[in-house]
């Protein structure tokens, strides 16, 4: 060991710095906010006021989010997108290591889930499904959108995993085109609504659809669409990590 | 503050230091997943549902069932390890 008893190590100085670095940063940047729990925001009262009137949404949230401040939902949209390209990067090299053996054999009696459970995970996954459409199409209208709405839509593949039936799972890893063309063709998507705003009005993410009638299915212009294309990719690319996770060989008898 | 808030603020920090405390990476991942879910409670009392509806799954389902498999392929590719060790 290169820790001296009782002097100072280096590691010792370093971290002493780093702790005095962001509590000092923390405290510095927490002392000028309005106290907890204020209601005096004066963007959110805006745009809580706002957003029924001028863009027909009456979640303000959703307003904000895929019409205000749609180019910063573009970068999340991006840095979910590059993350789960570098993880397939990482995991890939695998994939052509071993021969993939018969589905029949793949599923031994001791792996496989009870009856309860398959039925249970089965069961629930067109309910889960419905409840994704649901919460992507009415963003705009209630609490909801593309991201959460996305992200419900993987859960209810996930459980078809919990139901035991892990065939399906690595037929979907088999095939992964698909689920790849739903992450790109999400994140292109949404990109794309924005140049449609620079094409029709020259500014980039401009709300250049008409607006409809608030409080209906196709109001706020384009923020359907975008939630729609944010909900395929967000299901997309979290599929794409599970769907990548899973390897034939969880499925082999214990020894 | 009010009580309600008190309440969950107390659970969650309750709940953190169980999650940091425990050692074996499984039930870690399921108090994790109990973490996340009252974190969700604490969005929704200070009133943002969206966030919470979001919290919601990736605390429940997504980030325990990515956490699963994780530790489900290291322990395949340890056993695959330990075969060819015993063949060789």
């Amino acid at each position: 060991m290169r820790d001296r008893p009782g002097g100072f190590s280096l590691r010792l100085v370093v971290g002493a710095i780093g702790v005095v670095l962001t509590v000092g940063g923390f405290v510095w940047g927490t002392t000028g906010l309005h106290p907890f729990g204020s209601e005096h925001s004066r963007y959110g009262f805006y745009t809580a006021h706002h957003a029924v009137a001028q863009r027909h949404a009456t979640n303000s949230v959703v307003a904000v989010a895929f019409d205000y401040r749609a180019f910063d939902t573009l970068g999340e949209e991006f840095i979910l997108f590059i993350s789960v390209v570098g993880v397939v990067v990482l995991l890939r090299s695998l994939h052509d290591e071993e021969e993939e053996p018969e589905e029949e054999k793949l599923i031994p009696e001791q792996r496989r889930a009870s009856d309860a459970e398959r039925w249970l995970g089965t069961a629930l996954v067109g309910p889960i499904a419905i409840l994704a459409a649901y919460i992507v199409t009415h963003g705009q209208l209630t609490p909801g959108g593309g991201f959460q709405g996305g992200i419900i839509l993987m859960a209810a593949i996930a459980f078809i995993f919990l139901g035991g039936e892990w065939v399906i799972l690595l037929r979907l890893r088999r095939a992964t085109s698909w689920v790849e063309m739903m992450d790109a063709g999400g994140a292109a998507g949404f990109a794309m609504i924005g140049f449609g705003g620079l094409i029709a009005t020259g500014a980039f993410f401009y709300n250049f659809l008409p607006f409809g009638t608030s409080g209906s299915l196709l109001s706020g212009g384009f923020m359907p669409l975008a939630n729609v294309a944010v909900g395929l990719e967000v299901a997309g690319a979290t599929l794409m990590v599970v769907s990548e996770l899973v390897d034939q060989r969880l499925l082999r008898p214990p020894r | 503050m009010n009580t309600l808030l008190v309440l969950v603020l107390a659970l969650l920090a309750l709940s953190g230091l169980v999650t940091v405390s425990i050692r074996d990476p499984v039930r870690q991942a399921i108090a994790l997943g109990v973490f996340g879910l009252l974190e969700a409670l604490m969005f929704f009392v200070v009133q943002a549902p969206d966030v919470a509806l979001s919290q919601i799954v990736v605390s429940g389902v997504a980030l325990p069932a990515m956490l699963f498999l994780a530790m489900a392929k290291i322990r395949s590719q340890r056993e695959a390890e330990r075969e060819e060790a015993e063949e060789e």
